[in-house]
């Protein structure tokens, strides 16, 4: 480590967002000490302000190359977008929590500062440029989501939820942990740019030892974004943590795991692709069947969309497989699409939610459009993007992923995510049928859209239908996501 | 002087046993004591590692994990002892509420 | 290579032997008298009160967890301290931003109620 090195302003800059995001919470935290009722009121603005300050630094450096803090963080066009993403994800968090949580009896300040924090350690993954910071940001947005997905702490499902998550959750950091230590060992350093010159240089390539690091690395990550075969936590997770958690980690989790897998093995790994594609081929490939065909049989519609978002990080693995430019420009667009229309679809599960997370079945969807017409429309819009019909961001998304599958002569992959989204088909348009087609229950009452859930339903469900039209904006900007070459 | 490669052995056998404690305990507490093993044979790797290149960086990693398991360690134990007022009972094969 | 930890072998058989050989050597040598008060679990000295297995109040285990969060940030201060001279003002700043992390922390904690025993 070189100790004649002398942090400046412009390093700050580099990590600018999370910073300001984690200002924001420790913010929050700090109002405690005024009155109960001035300090929960204040938390959801000191939270939405955050999110939007750090649009600010984000502008400033826009899509240049930095990196601070001597190499151990960088910002670049696929940082930035990819900070940008995770702000957007925290606004409409916000959105949808306010009125979830008074509902639950959970409305404490500390949700929305650790919901911050969370988001602050997803910017930093996205902006890691060694792997000890990959580690790190991981853990910060790891043990704020084990809290959150415990916060309804007396019921027993958030408990478990909470333990199973932690549990696996940890044990999944400790193997990327180990992996880490391994690629110390191969490399001779921990930050990408010197991987890639060990590996390019030194011959390391062969290395056993390097080689068994990166796949404990891709271990650990996979975990994080719900890939097959580390995808067993998934769904009692999603189900039993509250639903705007779930909807919150199902996206920003996910987010902040597909850029350090971007980012670490593009960069870092980059020459070795050879060897680690046909990996992520088959982990993609069985990422996107297991989810589709497992998530035909749910009946309950939080563990739906929990296997949903398993087959999801199936298609957004198509994109990292190819392993080229257009590859990762679709992870960006796909995520961004995700956001809307996965986070769009929990705020319809909450709105149609009842108090102690009742009404999850996806019986109880039964004739919604009589109870609340544009919560099924939109309900009906979020189905339709999430299996990739057009004219939704869902079909955009999925056509951007594999023509870059495609560029990289994926053809079987191709295949495969064409015929699963076919069978996905199926149990998204379940759940508009029984909206649209059945009739209510008779002692179900209309379901009244209040005041930020509305704004959030009308939002996500507009910008779903926006990119799936006009694709072109955000297609361009994703073009600027370039991961920058050490 | 001990070579390398017998810190590194000893890391992956403190490594493997740690993941063996998680797959076969069923117990909370001992599954995280398993998780822990493997957090710190990581550390002796980076150490051993960090003696072998001549760095420091190894070690400084070292203080960093052992700060980020201080905190896993407060938030797992603290959801461990939620757990444990609502139902007396913290064995992983009682907590299925849903499928585990 | 393995000539290395000869004097550790040596070692570890000396230390066995000698514990092994007290231990044989008191049990067959030593007289034994038990009486009550002698299979008695010493606790100081004291007439024991109560199993020693009851269950531990929660709240010492949320001092035990406050109390390893904030302990464990002394080892980023041993290492600042040791190359203080070459860090110079930005330094001595970032340190204080540290610690003005941890007092939000224990602002919090303490505003919460989380020190107060009773």
């Amino acid at each position: 480590m070189n100790h004649s090195f002398v942090p400046k302003a412009a390093d700050m800059l580099v990590v600018g967002p999370e910073t300001i995001v984690a200002a924001a919470a420790m913010l929050i935290l700090l109002a405690e000490l005024m009155p109960a009722r001035i300090s929960k009121a204040a938390a959801p603005w000191i939270a939405a302000l955050g999110l939007l300050a750090s649009f600010i630094p984000m502008t400033t450096t826009g899509i240049s190359v930095r990196t601070g803090f001597s190499g151990m963080v960088v910002t670049d066009g696929f940082a930035v977008l990819m900070k940008a993403v995770l702000a957007v994800t925290g606004l409409l968090t916000i959105g949808f929590s306010t009125h979830y949580i008074k509902r639950e009896d959970l409305d404490r300040a500390e949700y929305y500062a650790l919901v911050l924090f969370a988001i602050s350690g997803m910017m930093l993954m996205a902006s890691s440029a060694n792997l000890i910071m990959v580690f790190l940001s991981l853990e910060i947005l790891s043990i704020s989501l084990y809290v959150l997905s415990g916060f309804a702490r007396t019921q027993p499902r958030s408990q478990e939820a909470s333990l199973k998550y932690f549990l696996l959750g940890s044990f999944a950091s400790a193997f990327l942990l180990y992996g880490i230590a391994l690629v110390y060992g191969g490399a001779g350093t921990i930050s990408l740019a010197g991987i890639a010159n060990a590996i390019a240089s030194e011959g390391a390539a062969r290395n056993p030892v390097l080689l068994a690091g990166a796949g404990l690395i891709a271990v650990g990550l996979g975990f994080k974004v719900a890939a097959v075969p580390f995808q067993m936590w998934t769904p009692d997770v999603y189900e039993g943590a509250p639903s705007s958690v779930t909807a919150f980690m199902s996206v920003g989790a996910k987010a902040a795991g597909f850029a350090a897998l971007a980012r670490v093995f593009l960069t870092a790994f980059g020459d070795i692709k050879v060897d680690w594609m046909p990996a992520l081929w088959a982990v993609a490939a069985l990422t996107m069947i297991v989810g589709n065909v497992v998530a035909v049989a749910q009946t309950d519609i939080k563990r739906m969309l929990a296997y949903s978002s398993i087959a999801h990080a199936g298609y957004i693995l198509v994109g990292l497989a190819a392993a080229n430019q257009a590859g990762v420009s679709a992870l960006v667009f796909y995520l961004a699409a995700y956001l809307f229309m996965n986070l769009g679809a929990w705020a319809v599960v909450i709105l149609a939610g009842r108090r102690g997370e009742a009404g999850t079945e996806i019986d109880s969807y039964n004739g919604l459009f009589w109870r609340n017409p544009g919560a099924a429309a939109a309900m009906g819009v979020f189905m339709f993007a999430l299996a990739g019909l057009p004219p939704t961001g869902g079909f955009m998304a999925k056509f951007y992923v594999f023509s870059a599958a495609l560029q990289a002569n994926m053809v079987g992959l191709v295949v495969i995510g064409a015929l699963t989204s076919l069978v996905s088909v199926y149990y998204y348009a379940r759940v508009t049928v029984v909206m649209f087609m059945r009739d209510p229950e008779p002692d179900a009452a209309p379901i009244s859209t209040r005041g930020l859930l509305g704004v959030t339903l009308a939002v996500t469900a507009a910008a779903t239908i926006y990119l799936g039209v006009l694709p072109g904006q955000l297609f361009q900007l994703a073009g600027l996501a370039q991961i920058a070459r050490p | 002087m001990v070579p390398t490669a017998h810190y590194v052995i000893l890391s992956a056998l403190l490594f493997t046993t740690g993941v063996v404690g998680v797959l076969v305990r069923r117990n909370p507490i001992i599954m995280f004591m398993s998780i822990e093993l493997m957090l710190n044979s990581a550390n002796l790797a980076f150490v051993a590692f960090a003696r072998h290149l001549r760095s420091l960086d190894g070690q400084v990693f070292v203080f960093i994990v052992m700060a980020v398991a201080a905190a896993e360690v407060a938030v797992g134990l603290a959801i461990i002892v939620a757990i444990f007022r609502t139902r007396a009972t913290i064995d992983v094969d009682e907590l299925n509420v849903m499928k585990w | 290579m393995l000539s290395a930890y000869f004097p550790i072998l040596v070692l570890i058989v000396l230390a066995t032997g000698f514990a092994l050989g007290a231990l044989t050597l008191s049990h067959v040598l030593g007289p034994k008298r038990p009486n009550p008060a002698k299979s008695e679990p010493y606790e100081c000295g004291m007439r024991p009160i109560g199993s020693a297995r009851q269950r531990i109040p929660v709240r010492f285990y949320l001092i035990a967890m406050l109390f390893i969060l904030f302990d464990i940030e002394i080892v980023f201060l041993y290492p600042w301290a040791i190359v203080f001279d070459h860090l110079g003002l930005f330094g001595l700043v970032e340190m204080i931003v540290f610690i003005a992390i941890l007092v939000v922390g224990y602002v919090y904690v303490w505003r919460k109620g989380a020190l107060e025993w009773e």
